[in-house]
């Protein structure tokens, strides 16, 4: 196995460094800023490393909704339900996944009920399941942004067996900044963006927020460093008042991203207006399958009809936690009524999700 | 959270040495109506085992119980017959006593091979001679095919200490300096690595074994009672057994990340699962809560054993925040290390 040398990313004198500049720009630019990161990944970074605390207090890095599990609608959920309700059908998806509930109830409770619903690790694995079992429906539960699409569509594409198919709850970030710009209150200074999804789609989509909007934009690693670094960078942008897309992450991302996934993307999915949970729906912020795999859409290839759907508990703020307006520990369930063992909404469930990640690192 | 709500079933991590845990051993041993002798540590107080002190004698008993399960039977480094013992032995020595004995419970299903029954009570026996415990005591049971798991085995083991040692849980004190004798997670990781079917080319074992070498090494220590407190950090990791000192002590434990001994291997693999190494098992480490004035005299006598060469002081107790774990991180941030809620799983999305 391959081990790679982290030593420099998460290296205290590098660290030291970067809070020095970091330090002395904020003092020239002096006034509060506010930067933006989208990715589960990134505030576990953050969390993880307490960089809050050692960053200065005018710089506030609020987290948006990075977490697929969480922004995937109760109605993608309330589907895939009716479908596992059915005779002779296997549900397949990612682990996290089952545990959140739709309007009533969630893919684990129907589990536990007798409903065949496996948890995998890649679509390959659906498929092989399909396989292994021709006399029965095999459904993928397919969720995440753009670097879990790639995958699926390349399953597509391959002719997977006639009894698999498809519901496609995939999302598209950069759709979701936008939205989030067009957020007044918010007020952001800049995006800190995920490193694995700009390493499938390159800085071309980001060019928007810099011509578009004025709002500098870094993709970012996932180490400490990676992170201060790209705090940064943003910094020296707003100093100079420039707003370029900056990439901090050139050890994986390639401008251009990888051409191929890119490819398999544009060839098996249309981008949709689609539902985010309790977020609304957005503006190509999601994929669908095209019409000529319209036999692997499982939406197409099944009825399936549900009653209108309930995205948010009543007393949970996860949709307020997922575009930043609200913090974790300022919902009046945190810590209360819900916690990791009984979880009340999405940000809770999900080790990806907001709410899950403050309980461990924050107490307050 | 309410008891009754997670309490409904019991699930895998009731077993793994978090929050859910304690809920669970609450729950068995709430209605007991006598929890201990002659004011020795009973089960109310949740330590690594119980002591009896003995009328007109100056001498205590010191009894452990455990239950010995492990998936796989055989990994990189042990087999559950060394496990058995080292849990045994090692929970006796953590209260500061001498193992003289132990009983022994073999709960077998119908079906296990002979051949691997021989190989753990040959390393089960081996290893007891080694800690130079007795065996005096045991049972057999066979369950039919799919009521267990291959193998569990149960034992209670039996020591012997001065009343006048007063390690225990509850006797921390402000300004103790904190000892860890070795790296962490290298037991826990290398069973999961071994499950998650990675190849670990690299030679990540099991760090399992006797604390035995380094009690002795400081054993004046121990009876002038400098050592305030001991805990081998098995389940939960170092995460839990923290937590459980600081919760119990109602203080504070500040550590610091960058004197944690962490294998790279060990990081490796927890960074690609998702895991945090403070909350995986070892099983040959102990913790230790010191007298500030002799810490590093003990550090140095922990050090020139053969187990503990990697030891460290890695924090302090303080008084401010009761009740927690902070943690201040390898780039200087500070954050809290919770006590984990169930068994850490690999993260799959
Ligand atoms: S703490 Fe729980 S209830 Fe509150 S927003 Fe988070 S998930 Fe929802």
């Amino acid at each position: 196995m391959d081990i790679p040398n982290i030593n420099i990313l998460r290296s205290k004198k590098f660290t030291n460094k970067l809070l020095n500049s970091i330090n002395n720009i904020i003092n020239d630019i002096d006034r509060p800023v506010k930067f933006m990161h989208v990715c589960g990944t990134h505030e576990h970074t953050i969390s993880k490393y307490g960089l809050r605390s050692i960053l200065p207090s005018n710089i506030e890095i609020i987290s948006g909704p990075g977490c697929p599990v969480c922004v995937c609608p109760a109605a993608d959920i309330d589907k895939i339900i009716e479908l596992a309700k059915k005779k002779d059908t296997i549900i397949t998806t990612f682990g996290d996944m089952i545990r959140v509930p739709g309007t009533n109830i969630s893919l684990a409770e129907l589990k536990a009920k007798g409903a065949d619903i496996r948890i995998i690790y890649g679509p390959n694995d659906a498929v092989k399941i399909a396989k292994e079992n021709p006399k029965k429906e095999v459904i993928f539960f397919a969720i995440g942004f753009e670097t879990t699409a790639p995958l699926i569509g390349y399953e597509i594409q391959s002719g997977p067996p006639s009894n698999f198919s498809v519901i496609c709850a995939h999302k598209l970030i950069p759709a979701a900044l936008e939205l989030l710009i067009s957020q007044s209150q918010l007020n952001l200074d800049g995006f800190i963006s995920p490193g694995h999804v700009s390493a499938i789609i390159g800085l071309k989509p980001y060019n928007i927020f810099s011509q578009g909007y004025h709002i500098p934009n870094v993709i970012t690693g996932f180490e400490p460093n990676d992170v201060l670094l790209a705090i940064l960078l943003l910094l020296n942008e707003k100093k100079e008042k420039k707003y370029n897309v900056l990439n901090e992450y050139s050890r994986v991302v390639k401008p251009e991203g990888n051409l191929i996934a890119q490819e398999i993307i544009s060839d098996v999915f249309d981008s949709i207006s689609s539902p985010w949970r309790g977020i609304g729906r957005i503006y190509d912020g999601g994929l669908a399958i095209k019409e000529k795999y319209h036999e692997f859409d499982a939406e197409k290839k099944f009825e399936i009809e549900i009653e209108v759907s309930r995205d948010i508990p009543p007393g949970c703020s996860c949709h307020l936690i997922m575009i930043g307006k609200l913090k974790p520990n300022e919902c009046k369930l945190f810590r209360k009524k819900c916690n990791p063992i009984n979880p009340i909404g999405p940000c809770m469930i999900s080790r990806e999700g907001n709410c899950n990640i403050y309980y461990k690192y924050y107490k307050k | 959270m309410s008891e009754k709500e997670s309490l409904k079933v019991i699930r895998l991590a009731h077993g793994a040495g978090g929050i859910l845990q304690e809920e669970l051993i609450n729950f068995i041993t709430q209605n007991i109506s006598l929890k201990n002798i002659n004011n020795g540590i009973g089960v109310g107080e949740l330590d690594d085992g119980a002591t009896i002190p003995l009328e007109n004698y100056d001498k205590e008993l010191i009894i452990t119980s455990d239950g010995h399960t492990i998936s796989p039977i055989f990994f990189p480094g042990g087999d559950l017959g060394q496990l058995s013992i080292c849990g045994t032995v090692n929970d006796i020595l953590m209260m500061g006593g001498k193992p003289i004995a132990l009983t022994s419970c073999y709960i077998i299903e119908e079906g296990f091979e002979l051949q691997k029954l021989d190989k753990i009570v040959n390393s089960f026996n081996k290893t007891a001679a080694r800690a130079n415990i007795a065996i005096i005591a045991g049972d057999t049971k066979v369950m039919p095919r799919g009521t267990l798991n291959e193998i569990i085995i149960t034992t209670t083991g039996i020591g012997i200490r001065n009343k006048s040692i007063k390690i225990e849980d509850k006797n921390l004190k402000v300004g103790d300096k904190i000892i860890l004798t070795g790296s962490i997670g290298d037991h826990g990781t290398a069973l999961m690595a071994t499950r998650e079917g990675f190849d670990i080319s690299t030679d990540l074992q099991s760090d399992i074994a006797l604390l035995s070498p380094i009690i002795d090494s400081i054993k004046n220590e121990i009876q002038n009672n400098y050592v305030h407190s001991m805990k081998d950090p098995t389940r939960g990791g170092i995460a839990g057994a923290l937590n459980d000192w600081a919760k119990k002590n109602n203080l504070s434990i500040h550590i610091e990340e960058e004197k944690i001994p962490i294998k790279r291997q060990v990081q490796a693999i927890c960074d690609m699962l998702g895991l945090d190494p403070y909350n995986i098992a070892c099983e040959g480490r102990a913790l230790l809560a010191v007298d500030s004035n002799h810490s590093e005299r003990i550090l140095e006598k922990i050090k020139e054993t053969k187990i503990g060469n990697e030891a460290e002081i890695i924090g302090v107790v303080k008084v401010d925040n009761p009740k927690n774990v902070l943690l201040k991180t390898i780039v200087g941030g500070t954050r809290y290390i919770d006590m984990p809620i169930g068994e850490p799983i690999p993260r799959i999305c």
